[in-house]
């Protein structure tokens, strides 16, 4: 028998950590499905300057959208914050040994490229704010006539898109405290399961309204800035069926790469295989099985192959599954995390 | 420059959390939270039972992973004793250090930022023992200089049998306890 009594975490009051609450899960998803945009959309940026036609919804709708995701995302990790007035100070300073303090400064530089890369089709997506504000068809077409501009904005998205979906990832797992999370395994799992939310989100909102003009009025065009591939035809059907190709190998490394955090915790000290547990048994264990394995990554591996074979017609049902299955990942990771501890493997 | 430590005698502690009382008195800890706390570890099977009383705390670690998280530099390790402290108005409130420290020593002070047990530093420059240690009825509980040979604590150390927690975490802590 092995009792302990004591003042602190005690079992009735507070059994495990909960600092971190649905605003984590919330950003870490919306994190890293920009980075994943940042990425896709760098690489299409980089299929432009060979000559392709820029109308495809990677070459505008990624950053604009990906500017407004990340605003959420950022309205997010503020309002977990608990010393709310002073979150100027994560910009007072740099501390390299700090993964929190390397994506803070990662953020504040994918700002400035999201606008810049969206700026290349803004006014021609939204005419409304193009016919008010000539000055930003300027902006685009000084960007376009400049390919090294265009060519250096690519491989930003894509270097600091790597960045941020993997920073959040080493985040958890140094935290040598939460043996759920210290597994170098982390950092890869979600930028590629952010790289498959990006590819499910659009080709989601490539799905929605393709093909019709830019509305000119100012909310219609707001929202359809959002979601509608430009130009007055459809997306090629070989976009999509690239976005699917691709979602198709992220989801399989994901698999692989939970896999290999399984291994890896079932092979590491007596507190990291009782993390294990968190996973398999109690309330996360549904979420994870049912959401993220089955939900999240089987069912749309299966539908997204089945479609490429065209045993099935394209629809939307696996990217809104992949999304789903997504932030369930955050979720779960974000909460059984917190819920791991060390194990004394001496006693008294 | 000193490296201060804490040497706590778990054959003397009984668990009476004057130590307790004393923090959350010297240091206006706001009510319902606690820098220092007592557990009770229970082992064995009745009547082959073993009990250990102790007072638990930050443990100033020399490789403390609350300063390593933390992306503004308000935890930090303090030049005078080599404690890890933190700056409240450099603190957002993240949470990050109280994820990292695996001994649960942090906790979110009502007034948002991080908060945890100081050495009571703000003492110990006055050549006071910190608040815990000065209270202890039983003087389970000794504070000095780890670096220097001739202090109570450097010789409790080489004289008596003594372990940390949770050493495996690989943070060394310089709270030691005797058994």
């Amino acid at each position: 028998m092995l009792e302990f009594t004591t003042t602190r975490h005690n079992p009735l009051v507070d059994p495990v950590l909960s600092v971190w609450s649905w605003e984590i899960p919330v950003y870490l998803f919306l994190g890293g499905m920009i980075a994943g945009m940042m990425v896709l959309g760098g690489l299409n940026m980089l299929r432009i300057l060979k000559g392709e036609r820029p109308e495809g919804f990677f070459s505008v709708q990624t950053p604009v959208l990906g500017f407004v995701m990340l605003n959420l995302g950022m309205g997010a990790l503020f309002l977990d914050l608990a010393h709310k007035l002073y979150v100027y100070r994560v910009y007072m300073a740099f501390e390299p040994t700090s993964p929190m303090s390397w994506g803070s400064w990662v953020l504040i530089l994918v700002f400035p490229v999201l606008i810049l890369s969206a700026l290349i089709r803004l006014p021609e997506a939204w005419p409304w704010l193009g016919d008010r504000v000539p000055a930003l068809r300027g902006w685009s077409e000084a960007i376009l006539a400049r390919p090294g501009l265009v060519k250096a904005l690519a491989w930003l998205n894509v270097l600091l898109g790597i960045g941020l979906g993997i920073y959040t990832g080493i985040l958890l797992s140094t935290m040598v405290a939460r043996p759920l999370w210290n597994s170098a395994i982390l950092g890869p799992l979600f930028l590629v399961s952010g790289l498959s939310a990006a590819a499910a989100m659009v080709h989601l909102v490539s799905s929605l309204v393709p093909g019709h003009p830019a509305p000119r009025s100012f909310l219609g065009g707001a929202l359809a800035m959002l979601v509608q591939p430009l130009g007055a035809t459809p997306p090629e059907p070989k976009t999509a069926v690239s976005l699917v190709r691709a979602d198709l190998a992220f989801l399989a490394i994901e698999l692989v790469l939970i896999g290999l955090l399984f291994i890896g915790l079932a092979s590491s000290s007596a507190s990291h295989v009782a993390a294990i547990d968190l996973l398999t048994s109690g309330k996360y264990a549904t979420v994870f099985w049912w959401g993220v394995i089955v939900a999240g990554i089987l069912v749309p591996l299966v539908l997204q192959a089945l479609e490429l074979g065209h045993r099935i017609p394209h629809t939307v049902i696996p990217a809104l599954l992949v999304l789903a299955g997504g932030f369930a990942l955050r979720w779960v990771m974000v909460g059984a995390g917190q819920a791991s501890h060390m194990i004394a493997a001496t006693g008294m | 420059m000193p490296r201060f430590g804490m040497v706590i005698d778990t054959l003397k502690c009984v668990g009476c959390m004057d130590c307790v009382v004393a923090c959350q008195t010297e240091n206006d800890v706001p009510q319902g939270f606690c820098r220092d706390w007592i557990v009770t570890e229970t082992r064995g099977e009745f009547p082959n039972l073993s009990l250990e009383i102790r007072s638990e705390r930050c443990n100033h670690c020399d490789n403390p992973p609350c300063v390593t998280c933390c992306p503004t530099g308000a935890s930090h390790v303090e030049e005078f004793g080599r404690t890890v402290q933190v700056t409240a108005n450099a603190c957002i409130g993240c949470k990050a250090c109280i994820s990292a420290c695996p001994y649960g020593a942090r906790f979110v002070h009502p007034k948002g930022y991080t908060d945890k047990c100081t050495f009571c530093l703000h003492r110990v420059k006055e050549g006071k023992d910190p608040a815990c240690v000065s209270v202890c009825p039983t003087h389970c509980m000794v504070f000095g200089d780890l670096d220097d040979p001739k202090s109570a604590v450097s010789q409790l150390l080489n004289s008596r049998k003594h372990r940390t927690l949770l050493p495996e975490a690989g943070t060394k802590p310089r709270v030691f306890y005797l058994s």
